[in-house]
């Protein structure tokens, strides 16, 4: 029992990992808190649905036309409406990404109508692997796997590549960075491709779980939030570890405590979190100067 | 121009005669409107839409205490403003309280729970305050829905009042409505202008100075989230009879943001912004989920919607619009329909400079 609810907590934890690494990504560069993440990822994952279903596309191109879209649609994003904002408050930027939220869901719900729709997946998620005794669905496990591979790219992507070099000194100083030759604002755009194209796959994943309907990313949003906070919201490694984490205590609590009160527990975290150490399990503290 | 020689009048209520002479006009207007509508239905408008304005705008009110004077953000007052309507029905239906007694006990409930949430937004700021309060919201709307003592998934049916023994029908709500809401607006106004409303204000401009200049951080920040909290609460209450049914599906996100959307584009930091956002931005809702029926576009949309989008989801328009509305607002007038106002009002001020 303990040990099955570890485990698909941890599949789902990974996909909670997912959405909080996309906006992590966002707000260490930026200090934009992205609550268009889901719409994002959930309407790349329609994009995938059309092509997989109604034009019969290979999963793999449609793979790579999803991932094409994501960043078109994030770069659309940074150019057309963040960047015209002229030294924009905390609320005006959480405001213009709200704004984008709402006219992602509307556009998808006007397009897609408000059914519920299985994303044809390659994975089925009936079958299940059974590793002694511990029975694992296929699903589950391929996410994890998808997920850590992801992460495990990212690491490296963010470590060794000069691109990833030039993002962490952008995040770190920017006047610096732009002194050094670094095109910031390309930078700044570049972030939110990358953000997107990983939430495009957290959306995918997240849809073969479950069903795919305009609401779909709802709860997971904030499921990344609680994540991000959890791990420290400018932390790739915390937040990684923070959806981890919380998918598993969140299936304990499901499992030995109350089903339907489950959700209350991200909530809980992020208050308590947030009251005990601001700054996240991984994260450094900073203060600002005044 | 307008020197304040005193204390007494920085804080009264009508900075002048002209001012106080169209308030008095405006409150004639208020009353005798239902007539007016009733008869002749102007743009379509009904009692329904009025009243349903009416209590957005004293949600909007209270919202902007919070957010564009304290200068904390809240996403998750569609939870208070559940807290609200739960709270009224339930003390009416179950203990047969009446109306007078059940709203402000209503207000004082949500207000509670304000104090509560107001309580780790101490050590918050900006986004996390957004996460944490967005978290909030949720989270009441999820403990709701799954509490048999709030009628569940189901919802509750919101009881027929009785007033010297006629039931209440929809022009008698809206007085009753307009009233409170009346009151809660000048209450609005003269807290802002109060010792309070001023500490709140220092607030939102710098919390460090305003903590050295003697502000008490705790009990001001708890004080905004609960006030806040109050007037979303009474705005629950007065809905639920609106609507005449509640159900926790209704709260969810999507209404925080409204709610949000409403402060924004009326203008932060004022009184009669949210007003006019409120106004606004109901209307549109109404008038934009029912785009088919609009002459000349609505036709137009339906050909389009039925050749490349869905038919069933061509209420997302409102939505859209609403998106859009919120991003332009930020990027062109950040001060909203008030920062408009004021720009138009200076023009012809200082005309023909």
């Amino acid at each position: 029992m303990f040990g099955q609810l570890v485990v698909s907590g941890l599949a789902v934890g990974a996909c909670y990992a997912l959405i909080a690494i996309a906006m992590v990504i966002i707000y260490k560069t930026s200090e934009v808190l992205n609550f268009a993440q889901g719409e994002m990822a959930m309407i790349s994952t329609f994009i995938a649905f059309t092509l997989l279903e109604t034009h019969q596309v290979p999963f793999p191109y449609a793979l790579a036309l999803t991932f094409l879209f994501a960043i078109l649609l994030a770069v659309f994003f940074e150019l057309v409406f963040l960047r015209q904002a002229k030294d924009p408050t905390v609320l005006g930027l959480i405001i213009i990404t709200l704004g984008f939220e709402m006219v992602l869901m509307g556009f998808v719900g006007w397009k897609w109508g408000p059914d519920q729709r299985a994303l044809p997946f390659p994975v089925s998620n009936i079958e299940a692997y059974n590793f002694y005794g511990l029975i694992i669905s296929k699903i589950n496990f391929w996410t994890l796997i998808v997920s850590l591979v992801l992460m495990f790219i990212l690491f490296l992507f963010f470590r060794y590549t000069k691109l990833g070099i030039a993002m962490r000194a952008t995040q770190q100083n920017q006047l610096a960075a732009r002194v050094m030759g670094i095109r910031t604002k390309w930078i700044f755009s570049f972030t939110w491709a990358l953000s997107s194209m990983v939430g495009a796959v957290a959306g995918m994943l997240i849809a073969a779980l479950g069903v795919l309907d305009p609401p779909m990313m709802m709860d997971p949003l904030l499921k990344g939030f609680a994540s991000g906070v959890l791990g420290g919201m400018t932390s790739l490694p915390g937040a990684a570890l923070g959806g981890a984490l919380l998918g598993v205590i969140e299936n304990l609590f499901g499992g030995y405590v109350s089903l339907s009160f489950k959700s209350v527990v991200a909530f809980a975290i992020i208050v308590l979190m947030l009251c005990i150490k601001p700054s996240g399990l991984l994260a450094k503290h900073y203060v600002k100067k005044v | 121009m307008d020197i304040k020689r005193n204390y007494y009048e920085d804080i009264e209520l009508f900075k002048s005669n002209t001012i106080l002479v169209w308030s008095i006009l405006f409150l004639i207007f208020l009353a005798i409107l239902p007539l007016f509508i009733q008869k002749y239905h102007p743009l379509g408008l009904s009692l329904y839409i009025v009243n349903l304005i009416t209590v957005h705008a004293i949600v909007a009110i209270g919202l902007n205490i919070l957010v564009g004077f304290t200068g904390q953000i809240s996403m998750g007052h569609a939870g208070f403003f559940a807290l609200g309507a739960f709270t009224t029905v339930i003390l009416i239906l179950r203990w047969s309280f009446p109306l007078w007694i059940a709203l402000p006990i209503a207000g004082f409930v949500s207000s509670a729970f304000g104090f509560i949430l107001g309580l780790p937004a101490l050590r918050l700021k900006g986004p996390y305050l957004a996460i944490a309060t967005l978290g909030f919201g949720m989270t009441i709307t999820t403990i709701i829905k799954h509490m048999e003592f709030f009628g569940g998934r189901m919802g509750l049916q919101a009881p027929k009042l009785e007033l010297f023994g006629t039931p209440m029908k929809d022009i008698h709500y809206y007085y009753v409505i307009m009233i409170i809401a009346v009151l809660m607006t000048i209450g609005a106004v003269k807290l802002i202008k109060t010792r309070v409303g001023r500490a709140f204000i220092a607030i939102r401009d710098s919390d460090i100075a305003a903590e050295a200049m003697g502000v008490n951080l705790t009990y001001y920040k708890t004080l905004a989230f609960a006030v806040s909290a109050f007037y979303a609460g009474i705005g629950g209450g007065l809905y639920a009879f609106i609507l005449g049914f509640i159900n926790p599906e209704s709260f969810h996100l999507i209404m925080s943001i409204t709610f949000l959307a409403m402060v924004v584009v009326g203008g932060l930091g004022s009184v009669m912004g949210p007003i006019c956002g409120a106004t606004l931005m109901t209307f549109l809702d109404i008038k934009l989920q029912a785009i088919q029926d609009i002459s000349l576009i609505g036709p137009a949309l339906v050909t389009f919607s039925q050749k490349y989008m869905s038919i069933a989801g061509i209420s997302n328009i409102a939505v859209i619009v609403y998106g859009l509305i919120m991003i332009l607002i930020v990027l062109f007038e950040p001060l909203g329909i008030f920062g408009f106002w004021i720009r138009t009002k200076r023009y012809w001020k200082t005309w023909p400079f």
